[in-house]
Formats: structure tokens, C-alpha cells, sequence
């Protein structure tokens, strides 16, 4: 963590590109069925962009598409492109593993390995080999940290991560993501399962995250939307509707279909 | 119509609600019948066990269990070499079967083509719809000769330092029975943890690849150890078929009472013994002693299973929650 960061600051926008994670003209199918067309976004590093738009829009699609995640399904089409941290997703030279590594990926629901809470955070770690063995205990406290999750849990690492409460859990499995120092954080929905006070911890969490890191974050939660982000695309059957700045998505949208949307009109 | 209907929908009401509480009775005492049957079962089995194995435990007490000799006429039983034969053959058939079946299991799960699973898996369950009768058959007419003219031969000239793979060569052997036992036990064991590690949600899959795993990575750092717990239990089930096997066994293990290091030698089990010689046991000593095998064949089978429950605890304990697969 602290070579990244103290890289970044020695040498800013130099080491890390200013545009973190862009799409052109990207499309992707399940089989015969289209689901994403022709999405063109931009993200800048170090931004936290909301993706909003009604259920079955595209959003997770277009999440699992950035660390191809959807390779896992037979069938599945693209065309266009994405880049991340400087890697073209799906070129046939793109590594995988390093791509997945620069990715990182929060669920809808969390899902830490039945593994002690220590092994959950050091698990990118000693998979990808980051760092020597003996500086992985430094690394995980350091995760646990910056997932504001070190004071809960420092007393009890080497208890199972499945006896925490779901809120732990998901703050968890981000400092289990950043455990591989990512360039790129992907949360799809990381809070529809959580409480209102999980929540708001989470949030606060994205607020701390971005310093570091360039977050896409899928909700359902327009206030939430609202509140942590400061760019919100708009997704709606398969299309980028509307991206622009939250603040003036959501006081004066440009399509009707937008406002029609984070007014509660439909979705 | 309308006058009736309070009343209708009153005293039929009633008379069903009456009739589910006696329904529930009854469904309630016949359970807690079968219930208590089936430890009433088992003990009167330990206790026929007991009552007939009575004059040799008088007789040769606990003699019996570390004794070597096994000679009717002479009214001389020991049945350690059976017990050795029980277990070595199960252990035989395990160090086989574990790995193989595993590896099936996984490479059906997690790599092979969706349209290949269905019939491979059915394929292997039907191994084990097979009477065990004819796998011994089987392993006289194809298994050991092929044993003894290739695959034992083999084995001692590439791990003949080992005592294990040492001495003559006559076919039947507990390497033969511990093979055929293999074979047997691997679609339970087999289709056991496919199951279990089906069960697997997706969603640990996808935190192993997306933290940069491959997919032999994630199946080997995130699904097996989710589905460890099941796992065990599904190779304990295989352990305890192992254990009472008794056809396939009997014909191909030599059937000598011998306890020896090498694996070509041949051997004995317990259940082998007893349904070789219960037809024919002469004397009541002699009945009396089988009786008293069968008696610590049931006792060795309760302490492996009871050690292996306690392994699963073990395991279970230490994968840290999740993944009860049983
Ligand atoms: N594995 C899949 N196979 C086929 N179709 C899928 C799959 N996953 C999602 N879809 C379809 O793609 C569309 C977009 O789904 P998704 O990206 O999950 O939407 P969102 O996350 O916006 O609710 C939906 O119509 C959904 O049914
Ligand atoms: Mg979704």
C-alpha cells in the first residue's frame, strides 16, 4: 500500500493514468441476447462513480466486464473495448490474473472465504505473492485499516471471518480486495444487504477509500448515489443514458428518462 | 345459501381441524416408533452378538484380539491377522480411491465441459449398482492376472526397497483386495463430494477469481476447503463400506491367516472369515469364535467411524464456520 501511495505522490499522474477505467463503444451479449450496447464512459483515477438504473438494466454486466468475470459463462459476446489502469480488458495478451489483481471486486452479498478473518485479508496476498511472506501480517493489518475494520477485529484474527456481522463481513471483503492493491474497486450493491448503520459505515468507508482509489459503486439507493459519488451514470436497457456529475444528475438531469428515474417515476 | 354458509364453513372446519390433531397423533407415535426401533435394533444385533460369542469370550477373553493363531481343529483362534487384513485392506483401498475419486469429483465440477458431467457422474454411480459377487469375478478373470503379470512385477522392481512391495508374487493378495475395494468404494465417495462441492455457492468461486486466482487456484484454495467437512464425510462413507466388504474381498485377498509386511502376500479379513467358515464351522467353540470376529468387526467399525466423526469435527472446526457439507 505504501509504495503505491507514496509512488503516486512522488510522481503525480505519471504512475497512475488520470483516466482509470474507460469503455468505448463496449457491448456484450449473454448468448443471442444483447444486454449491454454501445457503452462509452470515462472515469477519472480517484473518483467515485454511482451507477444507477432499474433492475436487469445492465449494471452488474457491465461491472462483471471489467474484471471478466462473465468469461465464466459460456457464450457470452463483446465488442468495443475497456481499458483499466493502462490494460486493454480483453486483449488476448491481457493476463488475467494481473488484470484481476489491478481489479478489485466487492459482491452483492458478502462472501469472505470460511477462513479466519487473517486469512481473508491475506489471501490476495500469498496467492500473487506481493509481498515476502513475513511483511503479510504488516499487509493485513494495513487492509483492516483502511476498511476501518482493525480496531473491531485486531483482538480476534485468527477467528473464523463467517462469525462477523454482515456489515463486518462486507467491510471485510474490501479490505480483502485491497489486499492485492487494486487500481480499481468494483462494488456491486455492497450495501442491499446490510443495515442502515452498515451502511453508513461503508459509506464513509468509499468517502476514505478514494483518496486511493478510483471506486464504481451499483446502487439502488438514489440518496446514497447522491452522497458518495462524484460522477452517476444512468443505465437503462442496456444503454448509458445520462453521465454527468452527481450534483447535476440529480438537480437537473438532461433526459426525461433520468429524472423520471431518480424521481422514483419508475425502476 | 347465504343463512347456511356461517354454519357450513363452522362445523366441517372443526371436524377437519379434529381430525388433523388425530392425524398428528398418529404421525407422531409411529415416528417415535421407528425412532426407538432402530437403536432397539442395534442392540438386540450386540446383544445376539454377545450371547453367541459367549463361550469363546469365556474361553480366550481378550487372547482373542491379539492372537495369531487361527486353527479350528486345535481349538486355537486369534483374530489379529483378520483385524490387520480389515484394516490394512480399507487403508489400501483408501490411499486408492481418495485421490482418484476426488480428482473426479473436481475435474467435474469445476473443468470439464457442462455436457460431459451428467454422463460421467451417472457412469460412475452405476459402479456402484454392480453386486459385489461380480467384481470378484471380475478381479479373478481380469484384475489379478493382470496384477501379477504386469502391475505387481512393476511395482517391485520400482519400489522394491520398500518392505511393502517385497517377496513372491501369487495374485491374490491384499494389494488385489485393497484394488478391487478401490474400485468399489470410489462412486460413493466420488459422488458424494460432487455433490458436496455442487453445493459450493458461486459466489466463493467468484471472490477466489476475482482476487487474481485461477481457476485451478480457486478450486483448490476456495471451493475444496469450503466443501472440506463434506468431503471427509463422504470418504468416511467410503471407509465404512470398505470395512464390511466381504464377496469381492474373500475372493480375492488368499484368504491366510497371516499377518505380513508385503501387500503381494496373501491375507484376511474379518467379514471374509465369517462367510467363509460360518456354513462349515463344526464344533460351537468354532461358531463361537466367528460370532466373536463379527462382534469385533462391529467394534473396530464403530471406532473408525468414531474417530472419523471426530476428525470431521476437527476439520470443521478448523475451516472456521462455513461449508457444513453434512
Ligand atoms: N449469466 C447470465 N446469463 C444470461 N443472461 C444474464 C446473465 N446474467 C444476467 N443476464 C441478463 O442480463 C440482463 C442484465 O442483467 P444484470 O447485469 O444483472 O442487471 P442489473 O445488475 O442491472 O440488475 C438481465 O436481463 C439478465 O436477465
Ligand atoms: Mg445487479
Amino acid at each position: 500500500m505504501t509504495a503505491t501511495q507514496a509512488d503516486r505522490e512522488a510522481a503525480p499522474g505519471t504512475s497512475a493514468p488520470e483516466v482509470a477505467l474507460e469503455a468505448r463503444a463496449f457491448s456484450f451479449s449473454y448468448g443471442p441476447r444483447q444486454t449491454l450496447f454501445d457503452i462509452s464512459i470515462r472515469m477519472q483515477a480517484r473518483s467515485v462513480t454511482a451507477i444507477i438504473g432499474p433492475s436487469g438494466c445492465g449494471k452488474s454486466t457491465f461491472l462483471r466486464s471489467v474484471n471478466r468475470m462473465n468469461d465464466l459463462i459460456p457464450g457470452a459476446g463483446y465488442q468495443g473495448e475497456i481499458r483499466v489502469a493502462g490494460m486493454s480488458v480483453f486483449d488476448p495478451s491481457t493476463d488475467l490474473v494481473t488484470l484481476r489483481r489491478q481489479v478489485g471486486m466487492v459482491f452483492q452479498r458478502p462472501n469472505p472465504f470460511p477462513k479466519t478473518i487473517f486469512d481473508n485479508v491475506a489471501y490476495g496476498p500469498r496467492l500473487n505473492a506481493l509481498v515476502p511472506r513475513r511483511e503479510i501480517p504488516e499487509v493485513v493489518e494495513q487492509c483492516l485499516r483502511q476498511a476501518a475494520l482493525w480496531d473491531e477485529v485486531k483482538d480476534r484474527l485468527d477467528q473464523p471471518a463467517t462469525g462477523l456481522s454482515g456489515g463486518q463481513q462486507q467491510r471485510l471483503c474490501i479490505a480483502r480486495a485491497l489486499g492485492n492493491r487494486p487500481e480499481v474497486l468494483l462494488m456491486d450493491e455492497p450495501c442491499s444487504a446490510l443495515d442502515p448503520i452498515a451502511t453508513q459505515k461503508i459509506e464513509e468507508l468509499i468517502f476514505e477509500l478514494k483518496q486511493q482509489y478510483t471506486i464504481v459503486i451499483v446502487t439502488h439507493n438514489m440518496q446514497q448515489a447522491a452522497r458518495v459519488s462524484n460522477m452517476t451514470g444512468f443505465f437503462d436497457a442496456g444503454r448509458l443514458i445520462e453521465f454527468d456529475a452527481t450534483t447535476q444528475i440529480f438537480t437537473a438531469p438532461k433526459h426525461e428518462r433520468t429524472e423520471a428515474y431518480i424521481t422514483g417515476r419508475f425502476g | 345459501m347465504t343463512a347456511g354458509e356461517p354454519a357450513i364453513t363452522e362445523e366441517p372446519g372443526a371436524a377437519v381441524l379434529q381430525g388433523r390433531a388425530v392425524g398428528d397423533t398418529v404421525f407422531k407415535a409411529a415416528l417415535t416408533i421407528a425412532v426407538l426401533a432402530v437403536p432397539a435394533l442395534l442392540g438386540f444385533l450386540v446383544w445376539e452378538l454377545w450371547v453367541g460369542s459367549r463361550l469363546a469370550i469365556e474361553r480366550y477373553g481378550f487372547d482373542f484380539i491379539t492372537g495369531t493363531t487361527w486353527d479350528p481343529v486345535a481349538e486355537e483362534f486369534g483374530a489379529l491377522p483378520l483385524i490387520v487384513g480389515t484394516l490394512t485392506s480399507a487403508a489400501v483401498a483408501l490411499v486408492i480411491a481418495v485421490p482418484l475419486s476426488l480428482g473426479v469429483a473436481i475435474y467435474l465440477t469445476e473443468f470439464s465441459p457442462k455436457w460431459l458431467r451428467q454422463p460421467v457422474a451417472f457412469v460412475i454411480e452405476l459402479l456402484a449398482a454392480i453386486p459385489s459377487v461380480v467384481y470378484g469375478l471380475w478381479g479373478i478373470f481380469v484384475l489379478i492376472p493382470v496384477l501379477k503379470d504386469h502391475v505387481f512385477p512393476f511395482l517391485r522392481d520400482t519400489l522394491g526397497f520398500l518392505p511393502l512391495f517385497q517377496g513372491p508374487i501369487y495374485g491374490n493378495s491384499m494389494l488385489a483386495a485393497g484394488i478391487i475395494l478401490a474400485i468399489m468404494v470410489m462412486p460413493y465417495i466420488m459422488s458424494v463430494s460432487r455433490e458436496v462441492l455442487m453445493a459450493v455457492p458461486a459466489s466463493q468461486r467468484e471472490a477466489a477469481l476475482g482476487l487474481g486466482a485461477t481457476r485451478w487456484e480457486a478450486a483448490w484454495t476456495a471451493v475444496v476447503p469450503y466443501a472440506r467437512s463434506g468431503i471427509v464425510g463422504a470418504v468416511i462413507l467410503g471407509l465404512g463400506r470398505a470395512l464390511g466388504e466381504t464377496m469381492a474381498v474373500t475372493m480375492l485377498i488368499g484368504n491366510r491367516h497371516e499377518i505380513a509386511a508385503s501387500l503381494f502376500a496373501p491375507g484376511y479379513t474379518m467379514a471374509a472369515v465369517i462367510a467363509n467358515e460360518f456354513t462349515e464351522a463344526a464344533s460351537d467353540i468354532h461358531y463361537a469364535a466367528l460370532s466373536y470376529v463379527a462382534l469385533s468387526l462391529f467394534v473396530v467399525t464403530v471406532i473408525v467411524n468414531g474417530l472419523a466423526r471426530i476428525l470431521i469435527w476437527r476439520v470443521s472446526r478448523g475451516q472456521a464456520g462455513g461449508g457444513q457439507g453434512v
